[in-house]
């Protein structure tokens, strides 16, 4: 269901990322002021937006769940977060290169934006965590679904007050993006905004089938009586791969 | 506590760390999703093999 337009999907990311890379290394001219550097905003910027998009969508699918019950809801958003979790660990990476290069340091305790996002990243690492420590599959979805929502709800929030805060050293996200840059920066960002959009959403496919598979797999061995249909499951902080391959 | 612009020769090494690692957690994760369906699809050829196996056990 979820490897349905897979591979066309997966084609045009790779197309767009190339494309991408040829704007940001070819065609976009290098800042006044940064000079090369800055070529590093146009992989930073768009994968932290997408990151704290992607943790709003993990809340946003958390409430399908909590409303349906439907453990499909509880795998999409787990997918979801899953998925931005690791395109944060990039930004913090890219951040920090970023902010050694201009600032002449790895990290700014004194900047909120940085701080904030840090916090955010903490926050979602206990998110794995606390799934593993349930051992009841239905309890496990129940909590991690208001895990998802309640940290979901305070993404926005947290954004909204760093962009009240004074800045330090770090630009205000979405305050000079669109509006200051030149003509062709504009169109690759806006480029590279899409692609790491595509990217995101390929993975989170990509990984949505996998799991779907796993758990079809796990269905057909209990329907051919080679696992026990009370047999334990291994202890994980994935959904119940029982539930989902049992609603389909 | 901003410093001017950096050439390319001393900006180069940075921009190039941070595609770099990006590719590489990307490509790290990709990795760990393939041994995964690899894993898949051994025990979905596992599962044929037994439904085969019982069905001609019951014709026979």
């Amino acid at each position: 269901m979820y490897s349905k337009g897979l591979r066309p999907l997966s084609l045009i990311t790779a197309v767009s990322v190339a494309l991408t890379l040829a704007g940001v290394f070819y065609w976009a001219p290098n800042d006044a002021y940064l000079g090369f550097l800055q070529k590093i905003f146009y992989l930073h910027v768009p994968l932290a937006i997408i990151t704290l998009g992607g943790f709003i969508a993990g809340g946003l699918m958390a409430v399908a769940h909590l409303r349906t019950r439907d453990p499909r809801w509880d795998m999409r958003s787990y997918v979801a977060i899953h998925i931005s979790l690791i395109f944060g660990v990039c930004v913090l990476i890219s951040g920090s290169i970023w902010a050694r290069g201009a600032w002449g340091h790895w990290w700014v305790w004194q900047e909120p934006t940085l701080v904030s996002f840090l916090l955010i990243m903490l926050l979602y690492a206990t998110y794995q965590p606390l799934r593993f420590a349930i051992d009841d599959p239905e309890r496990q979805a129940r909590y991690a679904s208001v895990f998802a929502v309640t940290a979901g709800v305070f993404v926005p929030i947290c954004f909204a007050i760093v962009r009240l805060s004074p800045a330090y050293v770090h630009p205000r996200t979405l305050d000079n993006i669109s509006g200051n840059l030149p003509g062709r920066m504009q169109v690759v960002f806006y480029l590279a905004l899409i692609s790491t959009t595509l990217l995101w959403i390929t993975l989170w496919r990509f990984e949505m089938t996998a799991k779907h598979v796993a758990a079809q797999i796990r269905h057909l061995r209990r329907l051919l009586g080679e696992e026990a249909d009370d047999a334990p499951s291994r202890r994980s902080a994935a959904p119940s791969l029982t539930q989902v391959g049992s609603a389909g | 506590m901003l410093m001017a612009s950096l050439p390319l020769h001393t900006a180069g090494p940075y921009v190039a760390g941070a595609y770099i690692a990006f590719l590489a957690i990307i490509l790290l994760y990709v990795a760990i999703m393939a041994t995964k369906l690899t894993r898949s699809e051994r025990a979905l050829r596992e599962l044929t093999e037994t439904v085969e196996r019982r069905r001609s056990e019951g014709e026979e």
